[in-house]
């Protein structure tokens, strides 16, 4: 798995300084392996650090952040010397769609000339062979090439995350890092752009890591999905067994907090709130939200476990399985 | 002080709740491309012509698009802004003509809540006083202790209890779900008969979410209206009693929740209820995806306003409006010229 995966996360902490030397620990270590053409979810409620986790890939944080732990792409790891190993990889093997795609244009400059931005920077293309890429990117993602002309406020959203998406693919990158790319959208517009990233991942082999708080959304079109609560990784596994086969009580719940529209059952709440990560959490930190809570999950973290082909999980519930290499 | 008001209201009787007829609310615009300005004065076409009710003790949901009109609807419900033509019943009293000062004891009856807790409330006002300040605009309860007593009261309402643990903190101290329980008990503390709550989940998290809409179901269980707006349909499924659902400015579908979402008659609804993400994906197989997005509703199609995207358009669909008319039971109403087809459709698949 290590040997073919395309990007590797191996034990992945950041923390953020909140001044007077206190600091929020706001990714505890997690780890993750993405092979070719692979599309991983990247689940949790907000503030449980997965949008700061890939942006700590892609050396966007803001300084006040500090980060530690390897990430491997193709066996390199860009980390190795902070935004001086990163910063050839950015955008050209690894790109990214941010949540907000009516802010992720400058309003006064035309679609086309950004999309062709990255391009320039990085001269992955002749000068002169832009305007035919920029063309074929838009055709790909769905928007006539005529409208490379445009502005983005003659963009509705959906345009504009199509946009957003022509501009993370003009490099040509691995991996793709999608964060809430649907959440500001309306479902139909939704279910275009769920479609368009499965197609477009397909048909250039893209691997991607899908980040959202939407379950069905990760669920139909992400292969894996990894459950994060208060900076970890809870459970691990392929989409269908995860939803039919929960082993940590949080995906449970939290897939019973998802409405469904024709499921009579109405969505149960989860009590309680994350805890707070600028304190040190002893024991699971999901303990005090948990149903099933036993006694020593209050003092003891739960091992990562591999608790059947392929799936992983932090829980004690599944005590007596070996404990999985993956995770230190 | 208003109890006398109060009465003689309830006493009308007949009349539902909230009735809107025949709403029409257009912006005007300028500098649109193409719109010669001297020849004709561009207007979006935010609501034409919605009809809907609420009663005592029923939630009714809104449901479509952005920029479907349902916002400007529940703007025009609260005489947020003055429609152009059409009216808004309140208990049976055409509140669309009345003045600012004839409205005001008025509003008290019809409150709102917003889609962003984190941008509703004060950031300096702790919650005692947010959830005051509308008995201080509607001048209630002028005592402190009264006042203390129905700010304690409404929190317990929304269950933030113990009431103590909340009273003197800012909303920054608060978490999302907790936010909009203060947001609904400002509104609650006026007694108000109807609450218009705007996509009142969509900002929360999923884990917080049922326990707002639970709550909501218990206020209504009291006797209150709740007009919910929103564009998501499993939502409206479990917690609605009615749906409308809202295309370019008008209502295509309407009825009981079950029927509307069980038995769909007008194409968009399909559509709209096909592109819900299923929590079992392989439930999900094929959804319908729709081309294109919503029509400019400075310029909206001839005839039915979903026919450039509808998969079952005929000739007619782009030259004649269809009406409202039967699709099923227990005022199940519909716009589409293909209703009886659609559902013989239906039958033979």
């Amino acid at each position: 798995m290590t040997a073919a995966a395309t990007l590797e996360v191996r034990d992945l902490h950041v923390w953020f300084g909140l001044g007077h030397g206190r600091e929020l620990h706001a990714v505890r270590g997690i780890s993750l392996a993405l092979r070719p053409g692979e599309r991983l979810g990247l689940v949790g409620e907000s503030g449980c650090g997965k949008t700061t986790a890939i942006l700590a890939l892609m050396g966007l944080l803001p300084p006040t952040a500090s980060v530690s732990g390897q990430v491997l792409l193709g066996g390199e790891n860009i980390m190795a010397r902070g935004e001086a190993t990163l910063r050839p990889h950015r955008w050209r093997d690894i790109a990214m769609v941010f949540q907000g795609a009516m802010n992720a244009f400058n309003p006064v400059r035309t679609i086309g000339a950004q999309i062709a931005e990255p391009m320039r920077l990085h001269a992955t293309v002749p000068r002169k062979a832009i305007p035919a890429r920029v063309a074929e990117l838009l055709e790909l993602v769905g928007i006539p090439a005529s409208r490379a002309s445009r502005y983005p406020h003659e963009f509705s959203g959906g345009m504009r995350q199509r946009a957003a998406l022509a501009m993370a693919l003009a490099c040509s990158p691995r991996v793709l890092l999608a964060d809430e790319p649907t959440t500001a959208l309306d479902v139909i517009v939704q279910a275009q752009i769920l479609e368009l990233l499965r197609s477009v991942t397909e048909e250039l082999g893209l691997a991607m890591i899908f980040v959202s708080h939407d379950l069905p959304a990760v669920a139909v079109i992400c292969h894996r999905a990894a459950v994060m609560y208060a900076g970890q990784v809870a459970e691990e596994g392929p989409v269908p067994s995860l939803l039919r086969d929960p082993r940590h009580p949080y995906t449970r719940m939290l897939f019973g907090a998802t409405p469904d529209l024709w499921e009579g059952s109405a969505a149960q709440p989860i009590p309680g709130a994350p805890p707070r990560l600028d304190r040190p959490i002893i024991g699971c930190s999901f303990a005090p939200r948990c149903d099933r809570v036993m006694g020593h999950c209050q003092e003891q973290r739960p091992d990562w476990l591999q608790v059947a082909e392929d799936r992983f999980a932090a829980c004690h519930l599944n005590a007596g399985l070996p404990a999985a290499q993956v995770q230190p | 002080m208003t109890e006398g008001a109060v009465t003689t209201g309830a006493a009308m009787g007949g009349s539902p709740l909230l009735d809107v007829r025949g709403l029409v609310a257009r912006y005007p615009v300028r500098g649109v491309a193409g719109v010669r300005r001297w020849r004709e004065r561009p207007v979006v076409h935010a609501v034409e012509g919605v009809s809907l009710t609420v009663a005592a003790g029923e939630i009714v949901a809104l449901v479509g698009e952005s920029g479907c009109g349902k916002t400007t609807t529940a703007q025009a419900v609260l005489r947020m802004l003055a429609p152009d033509a059409g009216s808004v019943l309140l208990r049976g009293r055409d509140i669309t003509r009345l003045s600012h000062r004839e409205l005001r004891p008025l509003r008290r009856e019809m409150q709102m809540i917003y889609q962003d807790p984190y941008e509703s409330l004060d950031p300096r006002f702790r919650v005692r006083d947010a959830v005051a300040e509308p008995l201080i605009i509607h001048r209630l309860a002028a005592a402190g202790a009264e006042r203390h007593e129905l700010v304690v009261g409404a929190l317990e309402l929304v269950g933030l209890t113990p009431p103590e643990l909340y009273l003197d903190r800012f909303p920054h101290e608060l978490s999302g779900g907790q936010r909009q329980r203060v947001a609904i008990a400002a509104a609650m503390i006026v007694q108000p008969r109807l609450l218009v709550a705007d996509e009142p989940v969509s900002m929360l998290d999923v884990s917080v979410r049922a326990g707002i809409l639970a709550l909501l179901d218990t206020l209504r269980r009291d006797g209150l209206g709740v007009l919910m707006i929103t564009h998501d349909l499993s939502t409206a499924a479990h917690h609605a009693d009615r749906i409308c659902v809202m295309y370019l400015g008008r209502i295509v579908e309407q009825g009981p929740a079950s029927a509307v979402v069980h038995s769909p008659a007008h194409p968009y609804t399909r559509a709209l209820l096909s592109a819900v993400p299923r929590r079992d994906p392989r439930a999900w197989a094929a959804p319908e995806v729709l081309p294109g997005e919503l029509p400019d509703p400075v310029r909206p199609p001839r005839g039915c306003g979903f026919h450039p995207r509808c998969p079952v358009a005929v000739p007619e669909c782009s030259a004649v409006l269809p009406r409202l008319r039967a699709a099923g039971p227990a005022a199940h109403l519909a716009a589409c010229h293909l209703i009886a087809d659609v559902q013989a459709t239906d039958g033979a698949g």
